[in-house]
């Protein structure tokens, strides 16, 4: 949950982005970058499936060392896939 | 071997390390708290503690949002979970937090609809596919995520989207650091600011400690030449007789914040009038509640919370090292009673908890050393 995970925008979708997060394509809410909306090809890093912030490239990469120094890389990809996953729900 | 070792800029933090060696006065001893679990977990990861000087002492503060979450509502949440047609969503960080009859996913085990999510947007997507089902979000977090749950309740109210309540368990910081400063105890001589809280908040909130406190705080960045840089910037602040706000971590956190993410926690949530938080108490004015306006998806007002209050261990003392006032490892508790495989107190819950930290990365090389001396 506390992960900041940097992705970059390859698509943009109405309050969505389309994203490269890690390795894998995942559809993220862009809604809290209203005042400085992304474009396709910048960097943002993501909190629990949201973008929070725009970031340079350089720091988007030092940010994907430090997760994997930090031992987190295989939880940021964990959790990068888990985005947009919806658990299926058996009926009761 | 140091994890620092791996690092290309290794020059770079020898450089830092030297000048942190300079500036330091022999005759002196410092108490830096860093405010923030992910440096808390970095500063062992990277081993920084023997980079630094015997005389400066990192503190471990309280923020980690799923160590101060008081037991009571792990179990108000679980109570709701059992209901009918409830699905209880909540972060993969919270599914092994004990209540008081198991964590979450022993109550999933147990036949509790109990769903990991990644997203709080996701929770309303569950929501969304399942009219039948009650989702109720167990939304837990500083700053940091109150904004993603703040955005989701609007959207769930502007879809009109019933079937979806969020059970508000987010702090917010400044009242934590409030807290322990103002706690008779309280012997820290200036803050590492949080990272990604502030990209959020802004380093505005912080001013307070600088002008009234008299204490410096430099918002901090999490790689290890990061944080040396920033013990860097707090030892010539106080060299020089200084305590204002710095930001070392300017490449990601704006002094403004984030607007519009402030607009949503604004839109949706107000401040409690007090909250506890494990290991301190409660502390007026520090967590945020469902406003009004939102009442439909407040899972406290849809259901019947119980209000469950559960007293912190008598024997575990994670007040007192929260503060400062104890190291983990002086904790009678610690690594005995209270491991992170069997957590007693809150700081050995999550990995980002100081006692768990200390635990996976000192304790267990002194339990290595021990067994096979090198």
């Amino acid at each position: 949950m506390c992960l900041a995970i940097p992705a970059k925008v390859v698509e943009l979708l109405p309050d969505r982005a389309v994203v490269d997060v890690v390795g894998v394509r995942r559809s993220i809410e862009t809604g809290l970058l209203l005042d400085d909306p992304p474009r396709v090809g910048d960097w943002v890093l993501v909190h629990v499936g949201f973008a929070m912030s725009k970031i340079s490239e350089a720091e988007a990469l030092d940010q994907i060392r430090i997760l994997t120094l930090l031992g987190e890389g295989d939880s940021a990809r964990v959790e990068a896939e888990g985005y947009g996953a919806i658990p299926e729900v058996e009926s009761p | 071997m140091k994890f620092v070792d791996e690092f290309r800029d290794a020059a770079v933090i020898g450089k830092a390390v030297e000048e942190i060696r300079r500036l330091a006065d022999p005759a002196r001893h410092y108490r830096f708290m860093e405010v923030c679990g992910g440096h808390t977990h970095a500063i062992y990861r990277f081993g920084l503690k023997d980079l630094l000087p015997a005389n400066i002492e990192l503190v471990h503060g309280p923020g980690c949002p799923v160590c101060v979450l008081p037991m009571g509502r792990i179990d108000d949440g679980l109570a709701m979970a059992t209901q009918e047609d409830v699905v209880f969503a909540a972060f993969g960080d919270m599914m092994r937090v004990p209540g008081t009859h198991g964590s979450p996913l022993e109550h999933k085990a147990r036949g509790a609809d109990v769903r990991i999510v990644y997203s709080p947007a996701d929770a309303l997507r569950l929501a969304e596919n399942n009219p039948g089902r009650h989702v109720m979000f167990f939304a837990i977090g500083f700053e940091t995520t109150a904004p993603s749950t703040a955005l989701t309740l609007i959207r769930a109210k502007a879809k009109g989207i019933r079937n979806f309540s969020v059970f508000c368990n987010h702090v917010t910081i400044i009242p934590g650091i409030r807290a322990i400063l103002d706690s008779p105890d309280m012997r820290i001589d200036a803050f590492l600011g949080p990272g990604h809280v502030s990209t959020v908040i802004g380093c505005r909130p912080y001013e307070w400690i600088a002008r009234t406190e008299r204490k410096p705080i430099v918002v901090s960045g999490f790689e290890p030449l990061d944080m040396l840089q920033s013990v860097l910037m707090l030892l010539r602040q106080l060299r020089n007789g200084e305590a204002k706000v710095e930001n070392q971590y300017k490449r990601v956190v704006p002094w403004e914040g984030n607007r519009a993410a402030l607009k949503a926690i604004a839109e949706v949530f107000e401040l409690r009038n007090y909250f506890e938080w494990r290991g301190m108490g409660f502390i007026s004015q520090s967590a945020l509640r469902v406003r009004d306006s939102y009442a439909e998806w407040d899972a406290e007002r849809r259901f019947s919370v119980p209000g469950i209050r559960v007293t912190d261990p008598k024997a575990a003392q994670c007040g007192e090292v929260l503060k400062g006032v104890l190291k983990p490892v002086q904790c009678k508790l610690f690594g005995n009673e209270c491991t992170p495989e069997r957590p007693v107190g809150a700081l050995m819950v999550s990995s980002e908890g100081s006692c768990a930290a200390y635990y996976n990365y000192e304790h267990r090389k002194t339990l290595t050393n021990i067994a096979a001396p090198a």
